[in-house]
């Protein structure tokens, strides 16, 4: 399949934002897409991937360092001379074995020359790119704890089969799943810095529309892609512009008290909710072009930032993000 | 074609089968359910016109994949590369028997495959059980569902060779894409999927009958075929009837030429047309269920957690000869050290030539084993309330302690929950203690009210911790379902019954496997109410002793069975 222009994604506003933002401080923590299946949430972070200007790496590394990276860690990629390359995007398939996720001892030279060599996983080709996990709550608790950690820390380590090796993982990890069919463990759903849910588009309309672009696209890809090129540019442009912006924007005292006083309202645990708020507030002030932090983003982002950090209660049958709407509201007015 | 009879189910199997052949990637595959003879010559057929290749469903990464051959790399010395069986079968499509029971790895990389449009798919569903099915990741993924089970035709099927191209059939027009997805939503089919495959059928079927754009007979087909196997719910009644003079559709899509005149009428009723094609087309068996309100089943096996695999993970126990595939891992000193002591030997039938640090053959290959953990936890929640307690509890007490006894064979884990008076508590953990459950037992009293709530929402927390450790769990509910008791401990009926809804609606909701065993001595309806809202089985037993419990447990849920 051709990779769909992001522009070109009708609809899905909040998992579209939710990804921008991820784009524009990927230290936010990843996203998961809470949904059904065939409502684009693949096509979506594929898209994005696809938008993103190349990077530079190191000619021919495996773990696609960067000139910092080649810095930091010497044992891995040696001095190789930069060259341009698409950003990642790694596909995590079901059942993946976590040899292959976090790599493993290179068989073939240990056998032919008696030589311990590292083999690269997933997640040395995810580096400073994207990790998508479709169906991340079928994924065994193990592999999931891991790559949690790894995505955290930016950074891979292994240590078994007699090998010991340290490269760089810094990645946006982006899980999807239906809650239906299995839920993720709190602990884990803490650890991912935005939720957004996305369904089925009802309207008759939109589903026409989103028929029509598909149908065009398979036809002629090329022409699809050239057709939505300039609403691509304009968004890489965004993306830009926010990343650039990013460290100049601090959120001051007021937000960082609203954050707080609405995660003590909806009863989010830990600091992570507030800190995610925050950071995900900045982020969307950064994409907006905005001067400051204020408000208006810390309502906007609110619920993706928070809605997969409440405590359930089986029995309260409402949402959490009419929870966090309706504390907003009595919060803020 | 030496079809005469339109109505069975193979018709529109063949129709799918020649859709298929002329896109494959398009369609990316068909599901065929049902070991019928039609579905052997169906097969059979769309082999004359597709290359199928055989999957097996122990397939390992590197054959499906590509990779070394370590066996063919061992003996020349060399790395041998070989390519994986999905670019062997570019072009044509991968045939995988027994998809039912398809390994989550596997469909994994068929997902991926699929979605780069590397590879197309035929799976034969076997499934006899009603929560077996293929895994829904893939199923999602092919334009077509067949259910062939009560097909009666046994002749050779033969698929006239593809002639048109879906390249040379016209978009379809907006009337055409509203009429589709109306019904889509008629239907309660939601993946967008399903809705894009369904417009590339109607084309495909104008494209096979050598028309340029697709008609309303192309559109009923695609219908037929695409969207009524997936249905989830019966499409509602308009308030209005549909007019009593529109004859229903031609059911094996022969094509009816409308005059101009009539063209307008036609548009405005196309949706219902579709509709009403669907309903006529949805399977028998889901048309029940769907009568019944009763969401398709999903493949249970994608809710209760990864199944164990004995040969990756576990307490390490020690290597024996073997290949790694399959998840193994190599144990590598244990293969060099296999290895050492035929190195004099190798290196004098080598030659000179070979300057390989050490000569490796296949034998010396050994794999990592692991001690295999407890496959499946059952968890029994037992009603000791007053009512239940008369008679029943004693029964109940022995048929745990017999399963407890089997579990202990098989390295199954039981827990034991139980609610009386105004709450629910965790008796006994996931164990396989003997002892522990004996005592468990014994110190159970009996009596009070019926908290039923509070004892499903024990029994379901404490299956969630189960899955969240990646094993799988299934509840055992022994009670009379006469719940009294609200879920906050406090007394009355309506309220009790509320909460016990909403309880067992919630285990649905996490797809956990459960079981009802009504053990009052008159069974109501309660019983049986309260496994629907579970999603679960029923059993009613009224004059049963343990044995007899315990045999009726272990043939609804086969305890014994690694999972």
């Amino acid at each position: 399949m051709a990779r769909f222009p992001f522009s070109a994604i009708v609809g899905q506003d909040e998992m579209k934002l939710a990804l921008l933002i991820a784009a524009v401080d990927p230290s936010i923590g990843g996203v998961m897409v809470f949904g059904d299946r065939g409502t684009g949430k693949s096509t979506a972070a594929r898209a994005l991937a696809g938008l993103l200007p190349p990077i530079m790496a190191a000619d021919g590394c495996l773990y696609g360092c960067s000139t910092q990276d080649q810095a930091r860690y010497p044992g891995v990629c040696g001095t190789g001379k930069m060259k341009s390359r698409a950003v990642p995007f790694v596909d995590l398939p079901l059942g993946a074995t976590e040899d292959r996720v976090i790599g493993s001892l290179d068989l073939e030279r240990a056998l032919r020359s008696g030589e311990k060599a590292f083999e690269p996983g997933l997640l040395a080709k995810a580096h400073r790119g994207f990790l998508y996990i479709d169906e991340i709550n079928l994924l065994e608790d193990h592999l999931v704890d891991l790559l949690l950690d790894v995505a955290a820390s930016g950074e891979n380590v292994v240590e078994r089969e007699g090998l010991s090796v340290r490269h760089p993982a810094k990645f946006v990890l982006i899980g999807s799943g239906n809650p239906e069919e299995g839920e993720l463990r709190p602990q884990l759903l803490d650890r991912f810095g935005l939720s957004v849910e996305v369904r089925s588009p009802k309207d008759i309309e939109v589903r026409i529309a989103i028929m029509r672009l598909v149908a065009e696209n398979e036809r002629d890809p090329e022409s699809f892609a050239a057709r939505w090129a300039g609403e691509d540019e304009k968004i890489l442009k965004r993306v830009a512009k926010g990343k650039a912006r990013l460290p100049k924007l601090e959120a001051g005292d007021d937000v960082l008290r609203d954050a707080a006083e609405l995660c003590l309202a909806v009863g989010a645990d830990g600091l992570r909710g507030e800190l995610t708020l925050m950071r995900a507030a900045r982020a969307l002030a950064a994409l907006d072009g905005a001067k400051s932090v204020t408000r208006k983003h810390l309502i906007a982002i609110a619920p993706s930032a928070l809605r997969h950090r409440l405590r359930r209660d089986v029995l309260d049958e409402t949402g959490s993000t009419v929870r966090i709407t309706r504390a907003m509201g009595e919060l803020f007015g | 074609m030496s079809l005469t009879d339109a109505a069975d189910p193979l018709h529109d199997a063949v129709l799918a089968a020649r859709l298929f052949a002329l896109s494959p990637r398009t369609f990316g595959g068909m599901v065929l359910r049902g070991g019928s003879p039609a579905r052997d010559a169906l097969v059979a057929g769309l082999g004359e016109v597709v290359a199928l290749r055989r999957l097996p469903g122990h397939v390992d990464d590197e054959r499906l994949l590509g990779g070394i051959d370590l066996a063919a790399s061992l003996s020349a010395g060399r790395p041998i590369r070989q390519r994986g069986l999905i670019d062997e079968a570019t072009g044509g499509a991968l045939l995988a028997g027994m998809a039912e029971r398809m390994d989550t790895r596997i469909a994994g990389r068929l997902v991926q495959a699929l979605d780069d449009d590397r590879a197309a798919l035929v799976l034969l569903d076997d499934a006899t059980e009603p929560d077996e099915a293929p895994p829904v990741s893939l199923t999602e993924r092919l334009a077509f569902a067949c259910e062939l089970t009560h097909s009666r035709e046994w002749r050779a099927v033969e698929l006239d060779a593809a002639k048109g191209t879906l390249a040379a059939v016209a978009p379809l027009d907006d009337d055409a894409l509203r009429a589709l997805a109306a019904t889509a939503a008629a239907l309660g089919v939601d993946s967008l999927r399903a809705l894009i495959f369904a417009g590339e059928a109607a084309r495909g079927l104008a494209a096979l009958a050598g028309r340029d754009a697709a008609s309303k007979a192309d559109l009923t087909g695609a219908v037929r075929l695409v969207l009524a196997p997936r249905a989830t719910q019966l499409p509602q009644e308009e308030d209005a009837a549909p007019p009593e003079d529109q004859p229903p559709p031609p059911p094996d899509g022969e094509r009816d030429e409308q005059s101009d005149s009539e063209q307008q009428q036609q548009e405005l009723d196309l949706s219902d047309i579709l509709v009403e094609a669907a309903k006529a087309a949805i399977p028998a068996d889901l048309l029940a269920q769907l009568a019944q309100g009763n969401a398709p089943r999903r493949s249970s096996s994608s809710g209760t957690g990864q199944k164990r695999k004995a040969a990756t993970r576990g307490k390490p126990l020690g290597a024996r000869p073997g290949m790694p595939r399959g998840g193994a891992k190599l144990a590598l000193i244990d293969s060099l050290r296999a290895a050492v002591p035929w190195q004099a030997v190798r290196r004098r039938e080598a030659g000179a030539g070979n300057d390989a640090a050490i000569l490796m053959r296949k034998e010396d290959l050994r794999i990592r084993r692991f001690e295999e953990r407890a496959a499946r936890v059952t968890i029994f929640a037992v009603d000791a309330s007053g009512s239940a307690a008369a008679a029943r509890l004693a029964e109940a007490k022995g048929a745990v302690e017999l399963m407890l006894g089997q579990a202990y064979v098989t390295r199954s884990e039981v827990a034991l929950v139980a609610f009386r008076g105004s709450s629910a508590e965790l008796l006994l953990p996931p164990t396989r203690s003997l002892t522990r459950a004996r005592r468990a037992l014994a110190e159970l009293p009996g009596g009070g009210g019926t908290p039923l709530a509070l004892g499903l929402n024990a029994a379901r927390e404490v299956a969630e911790a189960v899955i969240a450790r990646g094993r799988s769990a299934a509840l055992v509910i022994l009670t009379d379902g006469r719940a009294n008791i609200a879920a906050d401990g406090s007394p009355g009926r309506p309220q009790a019954k509320l909460d016990t809804e909403a309880a067992a609606r919630a285990i649905m909701a996490r797809g956990i496997d459960s079981l009802v065993v009504d053990i009052s001595a008159r069974p109501g309806p309660e019983g049986a109410e309260l496994a629907r809202a579970m999603g679960g089985r029923y059993l009613a037993l009224p004059r049963a002793d343990a044995r007899m419990i315990q045999a009726a447990i272990n043939a609804v849920q086969p305890i014994g069975k690694a999972a």
